[in-house]
């Protein structure tokens, strides 16, 4: 009897909810919040609530407001899959956000083209945006950047022989595919390719022969710890060859491993982490600085790039509705398309036809680091 | 060519210390109960995060490794005491089978108290490297050289000279005479656990300044190590330790000579041809082939 009489007290209130607020935004997330890619999925997630909540109390969206719809996928291919079928088919989103990793992100993004909705993805592979599938966007910058900026900078030190060390997992091997592509392109010779495992301890093998090869810089491509290692063996052989990380290991962890070992190491990495050295004309200044000021005092932690992700994917979508000034799907794609200079978290976007990343080489700063510290590369 | 030589052998010896105080646990704990015990490598993850828990919380960094080595062989004998001996008599292949389920509840429990970060130790004495024969070489790597000789002459000293190395060593040879004996197995087996949580622990402390540490690094150094006494000859502990040691130098040979990216295969390839040849491993005799 309890059961009929709620079940009737449900139907009610949700016939009657529309007549009391504004039908909701549907917006959908697949996110890694657990699992071994929680360390990109954590801040992302934390980072999508805090941007809905702030866009709810200003109002919402087209007077909407907006509502979220999180899963986690466990860093697992086949849930994210199950979790965009049940974002698509039954909760009836107008866009998507996610997924975390770029293996999910393939696995999924077919389904939008059928599904006529529109995807924005936070994971970093090119093939994701390349050859471009027109449901499909992404926020995170790709490798090529990365490598680029770093290119950018060997060829005005005027480094002509380059030697690369690279990890044997996806980000490491993918790096690779593209050092291996653009040193040559870009008129250097590469002199030494050497690989290392994920749970490696000791690199003194690979780099006594990188050595060898008397290379002018030496570029290694991986995240943490593999290239805290690197640095480490690379003090303790004496090797005075200018190093070059990858913006994998972007975070202050890394200097805490890599210790004393670390001091004059550049990479390539997002505006965020150096947001207080950013002159006040920097287009993404005031926004690094609030989001960081935000996240921190509601999350007590520090900020990430993979966080602003999060960010950066919410706020386009948000804008592209704003103006479509409509939630259909086919107009939001469209209008998410027509985005120029948005001064984001993960850098300045532009979209169009062919491009749906939206972002250059100058998304990445060169950061030296100097006491402990980034320090932006003039 | 050549002149990477002297680097490479220091570098696979370090590496290969570490592999050859895995090994040895797996050697305790196989002699006195016949079981090859899957949670080796989580004692020296234990030894490197305990020693950095400990640390970060103040004590200094002596203390803080003392303290987690006598955790973990706490913890080694409280593995005996709470899921071992329980199951009794029950096939081998059940007892390892309980270790490997031991193994992922410690490395859980490790994850969720301290987190998923990496983690390093200050070196004992500087990082500045010292050269000898134009190999670069750490002071910490010579401390681990050192400490896992001491570490192994002590093991002999122990078997050869004292009573409870010798009852040891007969619950190794035949269970059945030496409980006859008056020998407690029992409590053999457990201070075999003990033995090898200590070994672990010590391990992973003196490493983790050299390759840091975090809370899944058991599961590799628990399969380099295993693969270290299978080629040493399993039962034997200085055969294990001369396993890890020749494992490690392997390795580094293979990715500095021929390719970094196959370094792991090769070292394997040789296992396998090496157990081809001669299947009690290099320095198993026929005596220690108990299956």
């Amino acid at each position: 009897m309890l059961h009929r009489i709620l079940g009737v007290l449900a139907v009610l209130s949700l016939w009657a909810a529309p007549a009391f607020a504004a039908e909701p935004i549907k917006i959908g997330a697949v996110v890694s919040v657990t699992g071994p890619a929680s360390f990109l999925g954590e801040p992302e997630k934390n980072t999508l609530e805090m941007v809905k909540d702030e866009l709810n109390a200003k109002g919402g969206v087209l007077g909407r407001p907006v509502e979220l719809i999180v899963y986690d996928d466990e860093s697992d291919v086949n849930k994210a899959v199950l979790a965009t079928e049940k974002l698509l088919k039954k909760d009836g989103v107008m866009a998507v956000i996610g997924a975390t990793t770029s293996g999910s992100t393939l696995a999924i993004m077919n389904k939008f083209p059928a599904a006529q909705v529109p995807l924005v993805s936070m994971s970093a592979a090119e093939k994701i945006v390349n050859p471009v599938n027109p449901w499909v966007f992404k926020v995170a910058p790709s490798d090529r950047h990365a490598v680029g900026r770093i290119l950018q900078h060997a060829k005005a030190q005027g480094y002509k022989k380059i030697a690369i060390v690279t990890v044997s997992d996806g980000f490491g091997q993918a790096g690779r595919e593209v050092l291996k592509e653009l040193i040559p392109a870009r008129g250097f010779t590469l002199v030494a390719d050497e690989v290392y495992g994920p749970k490696d301890t000791d690199m003194t093998a690979q780099l006594t022969k990188l050595k060898d090869a008397a290379p002018d810089a030496i570029i290694c491509w991986g995240t943490n710890p593999g290239p805290a290692v690197v640095a480490r063996n690379r003090a303790q052989l004496g090797i005075t060859t200018p190093l070059y990380m990858s913006h994998g290991v972007a975070s202050k962890k890394f200097i805490e491993l890599a210790k004393e070992s670390a001091e004059g190491l550049m990479l390539p990495a997002g505006d965020l982490i150096v947001a207080a050295q950013l002159p006040d004309s920097h287009p993404q200044k005031a926004q690094l600085v609030e989001y960081t000021r935000q996240y921190q005092d509601k999350f007590k932690s520090d900020v990430s790039t993979f966080g602003g992700h999060g960010w950066d994917g919410l706020k386009l979508v948000a804008k592209a509705i704003e103006a479509a000034g409509t939630d259909k799907p086919a107009a939001v794609r469209d209008a998410l398309e027509k985005i120029a200079a948005f001064p984001g978290i993960g850098g300045v976007f532009t979209f169009s036809a062919t491009d749906h990343n939206g972002l250059g080489e100058d998304a990445f700063e060169m950061v030296v680091i100097q006491g402990g510290d980034w320090k932006i590369v003039k | 060519m050549l002149s990477g030589a002297p680097q490479y052998l220091v570098s696979g010896l370090t590496v290969g210390a570490t592999y050859g105080l895995t090994a040895l646990g797996f050697t305790m704990i196989f002699n006195t109960t016949g079981i090859i015990n899957f949670a080796q490598g989580e004692f020296v993850m234990l030894g490197g995060m305990l020693s950095v828990v400990l640390m970060k919380a103040g004590a200094p960094l002596p203390l803080a490794i003392a303290l987690a080595v006598a955790v973990a062989a706490l913890a080694g004998a409280l593995i005996e005491r709470a899921v071992i001996r329980p199951v009794g008599r029950s096939a081998p292949v059940n007892l390892v089978i309980i270790t490997i389920g031991v193994s992922i509840l410690v490395r859980g429990a490790v994850m969720l108290a301290f987190g998923k970060d990496t983690f390093s130790l200050p070196a004992f004495s500087g990082t500045k490297p010292l050269s000898i024969l134009g190999a670069a070489v750490q002071p910490q790597s010579i401390w681990v050289l050192a400490i896992t000789l001491a570490l192994l002459a002590a093991l002999k000293l122990f078997f050869s000279r004292t009573i409870h190395g010798k009852a040891m060593l007969a619950c190794a040879c035949e269970r059945k005479a030496a409980s006859l004996m008056g020998i407690s197995v029992e409590r053999m087996a457990m201070f075999s656990f003990a033995l090898s949580g200590f070994l672990g622990a010590v391990g992973g402390a003196i490493l983790t300044p050299i390759t840091l540490t975090s809370y899944d690094v058991g599961v590799m150094l628990g399969l380099k190590g295993f693969a270290a006494c299978i080629l040493g000859g399993l039962g034997n502990p200085f055969g294990a330790a001369a396993g890890g040691l020749i494992l490690g130098v392997l390795e580094s040979l293979g990715a500095g000579f021929i390719s970094s990216a196959y370094k792991d295969a090769f070292a394997f390839i040789v296992l396998l041809a090496l157990l081809f040849v001669k299947p009690t491993g290099l320095f198993g005799g026929p005596k220690s082939d108990r299956v």
